[in-house]
């Protein structure tokens, strides 16, 4: 099977290539770029991208998939199904399903149930403790053969320093990323906001941007001391984004992702109390959104990952503190990053490349994915970046609804996203 | 007297104007004398719904509504939480939706939950009167201090008015911040380290001044505003001991010798004594107390007949002896 992705403008930051090319698939990979002049081979399937950006695969390394446990949230093939509507070719998959996926039989089940729905690419996170209780580590050299890309307890981060070390060395062995949810709990407890002025006028508990700033500095000080490589998930204060940026001119081996409600949205936008303003880490104030656009700006941040939590109607529409946290993001995070970050000039189309598709290839060590190189995996996500479009959460494929963002105007969108050389999804 | 109030519920005093504040105030003012007649009751509500919806244990407030809204002739009827729905496991917007199911014109909520009324407001065509939510607000608890204050001082601004003690989780505190500083009064707020978290002095543009020192907040107020530990709401330790806090934070007499020689003392109650506030001082000749809860009746008539009485219909409020 053979596929031409004709006419459209080839933006592979991988290959530094910047220039309008066709893209050929042949069985599901990249068999090259050719020049418009070369024509069209005989025997292909056109897809015509004229006026379109070609790039490659679009990774999401974090979202929250639900299945097994809590299919009435989200299925890996609703999940998947979301994912390619919105232009993600790939999905990392975090382990706190119901059973945690802490061994090799819950990774199969995943793989399985994906390879089922045959959409996006599904990589699952082991879990770095058993059942993510922080106290022993979990069987990550079984849970690698059996297809993890990475581990981690996001949600329940490892409270005990001295736990993480030995989850950093041991997963430094496996060549397995570890991935934090920065929060330390005592500072956090019980908060459901962002502490600040806006926490203190609605009377709601906050979570300080310190219970992620200490985590932060203590796992760049851990990466430091292990030689691991460790990423921090959707980093959302000044001080963990500080931290990173120092730890990298050490050149420790940290990196980190931005999830887009963080800098989409302030900590104001809680009052009100809609529970789908509520998501962990929280919405934060100004300054901490300054310190986000200008890590996606001068590189600190690496990716943009959505943290795609999706939560039944019915568990969030409760009082603010008892709700669950947690938003969908699958299908907002790619045109909010045109529509906010790409034409209000804070990131070029190739940085956006590199933060959704280059990145977390190489932090999740996918080979042949986040490049269109010659023998690459033909996962390409299309997109229109001019498209004006409005985003109704009815029309979203996740069987949930938590979303902020229902009725956002935005510039610019996914139109198209090829999973191995077949056309999954277009708009 | 006519209902100008615009408004479809009362949340909280932040979303006030000083004038609809005001309005209430002269409002809450012409019902005191309802509750000073032999026969306490005038036909303002007749055939009008009020529910008192409270979450949270309660005497006084709850015991307010429902008198108020019975000297209103309104029909008034009282779920708590342990007889509501909730105990079966039913959300708190399916039970407002089931009440408002039955055509309330005024539903009063209390709730653990900040942010609880404003959720009900949204979903709901009765009035909601917010009767404190979590350490949000407590609007009817402000307009009655208000309406003490200046009954007895005969004006809010230019005022000092301290407010000590557990700020952190006082909803009390929040709505009397709001409605001070709002018709110009100076508000200075201490209390011990954890419970006055610095960040606090931003709530309001301005007005608002954070004390290091009890001492320091009290000097010179006109009136002193002393605030209940709220264990319920505390899930750690704030301070060390009773004993200390009585000791360091305590309001008593020596203590407020700073404050003007014509101070007057309030507490919302319930009362800790001999913690926040000593027995001498909390039944001495400067505590309104009582007075406070008088004037609760007052404002919540008023608050009852000016959301769900004949602001919708054009009536006046007819205060004619039966």
């Amino acid at each position: 099977m053979r596929l031409l992705i004709a006419n459209g403008y080839v933006v592979d930051p991988s290959q530094g290539q910047n220039s309008g090319r066709n893209v050929l698939i042949e069985d599901g990979r990249v068999a090259g770029l050719l020049n418009y002049g070369d024509g069209i081979p005989e025997g292909v399937e056109v897809f015509d991208a004229a006026g379109m950006i070609v790039a490659p695969g679009f990774i999401d390394m974090h979202v929250h998939l639900r299945e097994p446990g809590q299919e009435y949230k989200e299925t890996i093939a609703s999940g998947v199904a979301a994912a390619v509507a919105g232009g993600w070719t790939s999905v990392c998959a975090m382990p706190n399903t119901q059973p945690i996926n802490d061994s090799s039989a819950v990774t199969r089940f995943i793989i399985e149930q994906a390879n089922r729905a045959g959409l996006a690419n599904v990589f699952p996170i082991g879990s770095i403790t058993k059942g993510s209780e922080g106290a022993e580590l979990a069987e990550m050299g079984e849970m690698k053969d059996a297809g993890i890309v990475a581990v981690s307890d996001d949600g329940r981060p490892v409270p005990s320093a001295g736990m993480m070390r030995r989850a950093m060395e041991y997963a430094r062995g496996f060549g397995l990323t570890v991935i934090d949810h920065c929060e330390d709990k005592s500072l956090a407890k019980g908060g459901v906001m962002h502490e600040g002025r806006m926490s203190l006028m609605l009377g709601l508990k906050g979570m300080p941007a310190a219970a992620e700033d200490t985590d932060a500095v203590r796992d760049c000080l851990l990466a430091e001391l292990t030689g691991a490589s460790v990423h921090l998930a959707h980093v959302s204060t000044r001080g963990a984004v500080e931290a990173v940026r120092q730890a990298k001119e050490r050149n420790i081996r940290v990196t980190c992702e931005v999830a887009p409600h963080h800098w989409a949205l302030l900590d104001s936008a809680v009052e009100g109390y809609d529970t789908n303003m509520k998501m962990s880490p929280p919405l934060r104030s100004q300054e901490h959104v300054d310190a986000l656009i200008e890590g996606l700006r001068d590189s600190t941040i690496d990716c943009i990952a959505t943290d795609h939590a999706p939560h039944h109607q019915d568990e969030k529409e409760l009082e603010f503190d008892r709700a669950p946290f947690g938003i969908t993001g699958l299908g907002t995070g790619i045109g909010l990053a045109l529509d906010r970050l790409v034409h209000k000039g804070v990131i070029s189309i190739e940085r956006l490349v590199e933060l959704c598709s280059v990145n977390p290839a190489k932090i999740m060590g996918l080979d042949g994915r986040g490049t269109l190189r010659k023998g690459a995996w033909g996962d390409v996500t299309i997109l229109d970046p001019d498209c004006e479009w409005t985003f109704k959460s009815s029309e979203s494929k996740s069987k949930s609804r938590n979303t902020p963002f229902d009725g956002w105007k935005m510039r610019g969108r996914a139109v198209a996203t090829i999973v191995g050389g077949r056309v999954v999804y277009k708009s | 007297m006519t209902n100008h109030f615009d408004k479809k519920d009362l949340l909280g005093i932040r979303d006030l104007t000083p004038s609809q504040i005001t309005h209430i105030l002269d409002t809450a003012q012409t019902f005191r004398e309802v509750s000073t007649r032999e026969i306490k009751k005038v036909p303002t509500l007749r055939g009008r719904t009020v529910i008192n919806l409270f979450f949270e244990a309660s005497t006084r407030t709850r015991t307010s509504f429902e008198i108020a809204a019975k000297r209103l002739s309104a029909d008034a009827i009282n779920i708590s939480a342990s007889t509501s729905s909730m105990t079966k496991g039913e959300t708190l917007l399916d039970t407002a939706r089931n009440l408002e199911a039955m055509a309330p014109d005024c539903i009063v909520i209390r709730h653990s939950s900040a942010g609880a009324p404003d959720q009900l407001a949204k979903i709901c065509k009765a009035a909601i009167v917010n009767a404190g939510d979590g350490a949000h607000e407590h609007p009817t608890q402000a307009l009655l201090d208000a309406l003490t204050i200046r009954e007895r001082k005969g004006r809010i601004a230019g005022l000092k008015v301290a407010i000590l003690g557990d700020v952190l989780h006082s909803r009390v505190a929040r709505s009397n911040i709001f409605l001070l500083t709002k018709l110009g009064a100076t508000v200075k707020v201490a209390g011990p380290g954890t419970l006055v978290p610095s960040e606090f002095g931003q709530l309001v543009e301005e007005g608002l001044e954070i004390e290091r020192s009890i001492d320091d907040a009290i000097e010179d107020a006109d009136v002193v505003m002393v605030l209940r530990i709220q264990r319920e709401r505390q899930d750690m330790a704030f301070f060390p001991s009773m004993r200390e806090y009585a000791v360091h934070f305590g309001v008593n007499r020596k203590r407020l010798e700073r404050a003007a020689p014509d101070a007057i003392v309030m507490h919302p109650g319930p009362m800790n004594r001999g913690i926040e506030l000593s027995s001498d001082v909390a039944d001495g000749s400067r505590s309104l107390i009582l007075d406070q809860v008088a004037n609760g009746l007052a404002v919540r008539m008023a608050v009852l007949y000016l959301l769900a009485g004949g602001a919708h219909s054009g009536e006046t409020a007819d205060l004619g002896r039966r």
